[in-house]
């Protein structure tokens, strides 16, 4: 019995060996299926590593990209940008009533925002438009059908939470009281957060020159954010509002606050 | 599949592994460029706007 099970078993791996290397054309059904659960195994590898890379590129080179357009984009802004970088001596002097620009169009930029809170060096560009080209590189993006800065209503502006250069990554930091700077052409337009709000993703009144009241004539200059909500989700959005608290024209220089970084973003030129 | 793509490159070893090296690149390029852009439109991460539901 032992001699005929090791004479099999030393048979199997000759009878293999004679298998492993059939003439051409003659394939058994064994090598066929061997092939395939091959091929196909080596198919869910790549497409496993794919999605892994697919990963890897929403959460790090959409910003490192993101980041580079906008950098860019502010320069070039700021290099256009006809003003002083010092602030001007006296702060106090009123300006009269904010100058309104018109909105460029589609894709090109309205303007740089400064949010301390955001850290010294958060200076992103506002981009005409809300489509997928303006959000995913550009930076903020301005809905078209709503006000542009200083003047009295809505200005309203959307930007990625996370990917594509997380521009309002920490919305949710924001805290009353917080000043929020948009540089324009004209001049600089200084709003303060007032409150955020957490709607559903269809909530179109948060964009209404009154937010979320229709009807009503507007009395002062609102700036409404949106984001993703959830932080990596987006079943929800964040919107925050700040309220326009002073302007002063390009010509009396940047507010002293933010002076550092207008001068940075024309110096970088 | 692998090992019968690089068995049937053309020239010696090394030129071989130069060319597997570069296809692997121009996969990555490829999909960089224009896979991932198209598929994370599926993705929901991206959604920061209101009302405008471009993509779901």
């Amino acid at each position: 019995m032992a001699d005929q099970q090791t004479t099999a078993a030393a048979a199997v791996p000759s009878a293999r060996g004679t298998q492993r290397k059939p003439p051409r054309g003659r394939l058994t059904a064994s090598d066929i299926l061997r092939k395939i659960s091959q091929v196909l195994g080596e198919l869910l590898i790549t497409a496993g590593i794919v999605l892994l890379l697919f990963v890897g590129w929403e959460l790090w080179w959409t910003n490192v990209e993101a980041d580079a357009k906008q950098t860019e984009a502010v320069k070039s802004f700021a290099q256009e940008f006809a003003g002083p970088v010092t602030p001007a001596v006296s702060q106090a002097t009123d300006y009269g009533p904010p100058v309104v620009g018109t909105a460029p169009a589609h894709g090109k930029t309205i303007g740089i925002m400064y949010i301390p809170r955001f850290g010294p060096d958060y200076t992103r560009p506002i981009i005409e438009g809300t489509d997928q080209d303006v959000l995913d590189t550009l930076g903020l993006g301005h809905y078209g059908n709503t006000s542009m800065p200083g003047a009295l209503g809505n200005f309203a502006v959307a930007g990625h939470r996370q990917t594509h250069g997380a521009v309002l990554d920490n919305i949710h930091t924001l805290v009353p009281g917080d000043k929020i700077y948009v540089q324009t052409p004209d001049g600089y337009y200084t709003y303060v957060f007032r409150n955020n709000q957490i709607v559903l993703p269809s909530q179109t009144d948060v964009l209404m020159p009154v937010p979320t009241q229709p009807g009503v004539t507007p009395r002062e200059s609102i700036l409404t954010m949106t984001s993703c909500n959830p932080r990596f989700g987006s079943q929800e959005r964040i919107i925050a509002y700040s309220v326009l608290e002073g302007w002063q024209p390009s010509s009396a220089g940047p507010p002293s606050e933010i002076a550092t970084q207008v001068a940075q973003a024309q110096g970088k030129g | 599949m692998y090992a019968w793509i690089f068995r049937n490159l053309p020239g010696p070893l090394w030129l071989r592994i130069l060319i597997s090296v570069a296809l692997v690149a121009v996969a990555l390029v490829l999909m960089v460029e224009f896979l991932f852009p198209w598929f994370s439109q599926f993705t929901s991460l991206t959604d920061s706007t209101i009302g405008l539901v471009q993509q779901p």
